[in-house]
């Protein structure tokens, strides 16, 4: 059912954890649906200096991510504001079709990160990241 | 290589030697079409009557009572269709099950609710069994069939059959049982137990895929649901699947030989089991701790999700089952867990482990090596693990 690249993630995940006195945090998803993940940002001079996840959820919300803080990490904020689902599910070889939301819950928990760390320097996240995930995923088109 | 422990077998069992052997010359020798006049296709007619007297024998019937199909859900619909249909004759509309039973039923149910007849599910509570007081409330003239699993097949529960076939008897409405999961795990006497209809599989228990039967009670009336032949006494049309029919007898032949003995040998390894993961912190066993078959075990951990749980679990060689959404492919967790009250966050941390008598003890004492520190692993990953952690410190 999933790439070897995904069940890489899963198995090893990389950057599982929390930043103490994070920049930035953020959380999506909720526990009746059956995934919460939470981000974690270290930001220094507008780039990701370090990054951390926690993930309730099945083996494809745990390797995006994964491969998410990989692909931020050591990077540009404007990058990670840029980060798709898509490049997601690229970088993990393809997910399949009913698991395509992980890689939005991994896109949305970077951007809640994001979010959080905007609010705290006074600015407002909308104009950069558009609306947030509602948290309900019966309400959400990607399933 | 990590040791291999199957634990699935309320999925599906491995083919005993005996019954391939009992397939294999079927397979390559009696090969005739069994309406045939000629000698060839007698020896296939053969075969099939001989496997049909042995489920009979299994089930307390006779045989012309039995009836062959493709499997359990073949069954379902066609004990249900038939009966909804002559009873809708009559003016009756309303059917009789439960919220829990496998989709084979519920989705014959939701077919027949769209043709109009009213479908009543009754409760099956916390511990997973049915009252028989809220079928004979819930019972009227206007019922067409009650159709009521014999054991569930995600916790394992065991229904008052034999009561909720006596208030059918009662108030003269057909009563089916899928038995899907019973066959070979509880001892069966149709006769004795009320049932009008039961549905089994035989890859249930040690046979082939793509076989199963119907048995109906004689002085019900049977019309097909799949027509163009005159197999089966011209109630179910298709050649006959004389290979898996053999394997079909052989299987229960062996399955049901001494139950008694596979329910104490199984019972010692679910037992510990169950004693063994409840050691784990915030963990339950789903449906009641005594009825319910032997080789079943279904237990939930707080904070961690299921698919993630069996995928860690097969990579250390145990091969099981979860009915979080992931593993059901839709957002909500296995309707069964959810018809026992439980939480959906609880319902998608569930792990079913079943054992059939090719498991052994020592496979209890791995899973029980492997089990603790998965279910520690991702709950060091997950964030709501760490809420439930904070809420109990809270309430300290």
């Amino acid at each position: 059912m999933y790439t070897d690249k995904v069940m890489d993630h899963f198995a090893n995940p990389r950057n599982m954890g929390e930043i103490e006195n994070a920049d930035g945090v953020g959380e999506v998803g909720n526990a009746k649906c059956g995934d919460i993940m939470k981000m974690f940002l270290k930001i220094e001079n507008g780039v990701i200096t370090d990054c951390k996840f926690k993930t309730y959820g099945c083996a494809s919300a745990i390797a995006t991510s994964s491969i998410a803080t990989e692909m931020i990490k050591g990077h540009k904020i404007e990058e990670a504001v840029a980060l798709s689902n898509k490049a997601v599910v690229e970088a993990l070889g393809g997910l399949p079709a009913h698991k395509i939301h992980c890689s939005v819950l991994a896109e949305q928990a970077i951007k809640a990160a994001l979010a959080d760390y905007y609010q705290k320097q006074g600015i407002d996240p909308e104009p950069i990241l558009g609306k947030q995930c509602s948290g309900d995923c019966h309400s959400c088109e990607c399933h | 290589m990590a040791r291999q422990v199957y634990a699935d077998n309320s999925a599906t069992t491995c083919i005993s030697a005996p019954v391939l052997e009992a397939m294999l010359p079927v397979l390559k020798e009696t090969y005739g079409n069994p309406s045939s006049l000629y000698s060839l296709g007698d020896r296939a007619k053969e075969v099939i009557e001989s496997a049909r007297e042995k489920v009979a024998a299994a089930l307390g019937a006779t045989p012309q009572e039995i009836y062959f199909t493709s499997g359990g859900s073949e069954a379902d619909n066609w004990a249900i269709r038939m009966t909804a249909a002559a009873a809708l004759k009559k003016g009756k509309n309303e059917i009789i099950s439960t919220a829990f039973e496998h989709h084979a039923v519920l989705h014959t149910l939701e077919h027949l609710k769209e043709q109009g007849f009213k479908i009543i599910l009754l409760p099956v509570y916390e511990n997973g069994i049915v009252k028989p007081q809220d079928l004979e409330n819930a019972i009227t003239d206007k019922t067409a069939v009650v159709s009521i699993m014999y054991a569930n097949n995600e916790i394992g529960t065991i229904q008052p059959i034999k009561e909720l076939g006596a208030i059918c008897r009662t108030h003269g409405v057909p009563f089916h049982t899928d038995a899907v999961q019973a066959v070979g795990n509880l001892e069966i006497n149709v006769e004795e137990q009320n049932i009008d209809m039961l549905s089994l599989s035989a890859h249930k228990f040690h046979g082939p895929k793509g076989v199963g039967a119907l048995y109906v009670k004689k002085g019900l009336r049977v019309s097909p649901l799949i027509f163009g032949g005159a197999q089966e006494k011209g109630k179910r049309a298709g050649t006959e699947n004389t290979a898996g029919i053999a394997g079909l007898g052989a299987a229960i032949e062996l399955a049901t030989k001494d139950i008694p003995k596979k329910q104490k040998y199984l019972k010692a390894i679910s037992d510990r089991v169950i004693e063994g993961a409840l050691k784990i912190e915030k963990s339950r066993l789903n449906g009641d701790r005594e009825k319910r078959l032997c080789g079943n075990v279904n237990l939930c951990f707080e904070g961690i999700e299921g698919e993630s749980l069996l995928l860690m679990l097969d990579a250390a060689g145990v091969q099981a089952s979860s009915g979080s959404a992931c593993t059901s492919g839709s957002l909500d967790p296995s309707h069964v867990l959810l018809a026992i009250g439980l939480k959906h966050e609880v319902a998608h941390g569930s792990l079913r482990l079943s054992f059939s008598d090719v498991n052994t003890i020592e496979d209890a004492d791995y899973i029980l090596e492997v089990l603790p520190p998965i279910v520690k692993r991702l709950r060091e990953m997950s964030p709501l693990w760490d809420r439930i952690k904070m809420e109990e410190k809270e309430k300290k």
